[in-house]
């Protein structure tokens, strides 16, 4: 079963850090990387330019309106994600405690929705 | 989603099925709810069929393995209910051929029969990813096999509200797959506290009714002991059985605690020949049992258990119980913690030692009657009325129940008459 891993942490926070703090994060997201890839759990994952580079769209009346900025202001942000495979919401949960961001933000674990074929 | 029939011993009245159905229901649920892999309304439908047909099958006689004849009857029907269902169109026949080829359907209902699945069950309630009041609403529903709308009538709210909190939470652990495990050895300590915090919240909820007029719902009181015995019996955990015993020591005095007229009487002022000894016995005892864990439960109903030896509220070793709560507090300092001690203190060295302590609390407690309560109490005792009017008009604004609400009306009387 795949779960989406939504890794929202202070943004600007992690702008201030200091660089040495910057690299030892980079190689820890390195590492836990690695650590899905060869488990197997791994099937995608990004990070995301920051908020201030973030558009909005949407659509009414068939008028497509565009706003600057993230959909929602809010302490935390989205910076990254991972979806992966775990065998249930306990092993993703495992998994998404050992994302480095898990130390200073939050990690919103999502199931993936499953359709089925149209009979 | 429609709603669950509700299970009810009295409709199934045939010789014998309604005895079973209370005493084999839950286990019978879950065991099925791991055949039909954490399907829990299929699983609560299964059940109810293979009730109902025990009402026919039965009525020559019980078989020999009641609990083994209904997990059979149930498992025929899972596949055809499989099948039928159409609100899972997605899966069902895959589901159907799943199932049959699983190893689990393959196992005879005797195999079936040996595990006792209620552990998955209660710790699959009170999984961490539900929201708290929904595992509570969900152990209360599955494990006592109470309907929803008497789980909204004890928790006051709409039964439509409560039967989409477990529309809700039974959805999030198939969709989510919360799995339908007892946690390994490493998390096994906290999920267990969380499953505790459950049953002392259902059990409190009875007990001490925080809102409304009922002070005592003994079905409340009474579902969350036999919770307490089952995870004693299935984990032999130290706190487990620290929670029983508090359970049972605080449940002994439940017909002591009102009077005739509904009114709240203090544990000083109870009629002690009134307390349920055989419950005390019990409740000692494990109390004793626990103390060598030393975990916030055990030192608990170690704290209750001395009350519950006094023979005399004057008789009660205050100095005991201080020193339980100053080990309760260094190892879980929360200020009710603090404010129990502070009273404790009080009867064993004298109000003014008490009130010195309390005062300290004044403001992390500001918003807590009982710590105005306390307060007005030790002020009453040293005969500072005027103060003491103050500190009880401070808890009645605060108070949450009728009985203790005209409890503290009749002190604040006594306080103003003199």
């Amino acid at each position: 079963m795949q779960y989406l891993l939504l890794i929202y942490t202070p943004e600007n926070a992690e702008a201030a850090m200091p660089p040495a703090e910057g690299r030892t994060m980079m190689a820890d997201y390195l590492t836990f990387t690695q650590n899905i890839r060869k488990a197997g759990n791994f099937v995608a994952g990004d990070a995301l330019q920051p908020t201030h580079t973030a558009t909005t769209v949407r659509v009414r009346d068939g008028k497509v309106t565009t706003t600057d900025g993230p959909f929602a202001e809010t302490k935390e942000q989205l910076g990254g994600y991972y979806l992966i495979n775990a065998k249930n919401l306990d092993e993703a949960i495992t998994i998404a405690a050992q994302i480095p961001g898990a130390k200073h933000g939050s990690i919103e674990v999502r199931p993936i929705m499953v359709f089925a074929p149209s009979a | 989603m429609i709603e669950a029939r509700v299970y009810r011993a009295d409709v199934i009245d045939a010789a014998g099925v309604a005895e079973v159905f209370r005493r084999e229901r839950s286990r019978v649920l879950a065991t099925m709810i791991r055949v039909v892999d954490g399907d829990f309304d299929l699983a609560e439908e299964l059940v109810q069929d293979a009730f109902l047909a025990a009402l026919e099958g039965w009525k020559d006689g019980l078989p020999d393995e009641p609990r083994a004849w209904l997990i059979g009857v149930a498992r025929h029907k899972a596949i055809d209910a499989i099948r039928r269902r159409v609100r899972y169109r997605h899966r069902t026949h895959a589901l159907a051929a799943d199932l049959q080829a699983s190893p689990l359907y393959q196992a005879s209902p005797e195999e079936l029969t040996v595990a006792d699945d209620r552990l998955r069950l209660i710790f699959t309630c009170c999984h961490p990813a539900l929201a708290r009041e929904a595992q509570v609403a969900l152990t209360l529903r599955t494990l006592c096999g109470l309907s929803t709308d008497e789980i909204a009538r004890a928790f006051l709210v709409p039964t439509a509200t409560m039967a989409q909190r477990l529309v809700r939470a039974k959805h999030k652990i198939t969709a989510a797959r919360i799995p339908y495990e007892v946690p390994t050895q490493g998390a096994l300590a906290e999920r267990t506290d969380a499953v505790l915090a459950v049953i002392y919240l259902v059990f409190n909820e009875g007990y001490a009714a925080s809102r409304g007029d009922a002070l005592v719902r003994r079905e409340l009181c009474g579902e969350a002991i036999r919770l307490g015995e089952l995870l004693v019996e299935l984990t032999r955990a130290s706190e487990a059985v620290g929670l029983l015993a508090l359970m049972l020591l605080q449940d002994s005095r439940r017909d002591a605690r009102v009077d005739a007229d509904g009114e709240l009487v203090l544990l000083e002022d109870q009629e002690r020949a009134r307390w349920d000894q055989v419950a005390i016995a019990r409740g000692a005892a494990l109390a004793e049992l626990a103390l060598t864990g030393g975990g916030p439960y055990a030192l608990q109903a170690a704290i209750a258990a001395v009350h519950a030896r006094a023979a005399t509220a004057a008789q009660t070793d205050w100095a005991l119980i201080a020193a339980l709560y100053a080990a309760l507090a260094a190892r879980w300092p929360t200020p009710v913690v603090a404010l129990n001690h502070a009273v404790a203190v009080a009867m064993a060295e004298g109000p003014a030692a008490g009130l010195a302590l309390i005062d300290e609390l004044a403001a992390e407690l500001a918003d807590y009657y009982l710590f105005h309560a306390a307060r007005a109490d030790l002020l009453r005792r040293l005969a500072r009325d005027r103060e003491a009017a103050a500190a009880y008009r401070g808890a009645l604004a605060r108070v949450g129940t009728e009985i203790e609400r005209r409890f503290l009306e009749r002190r604040l009387a006594e306080v103003s008459a003199s």
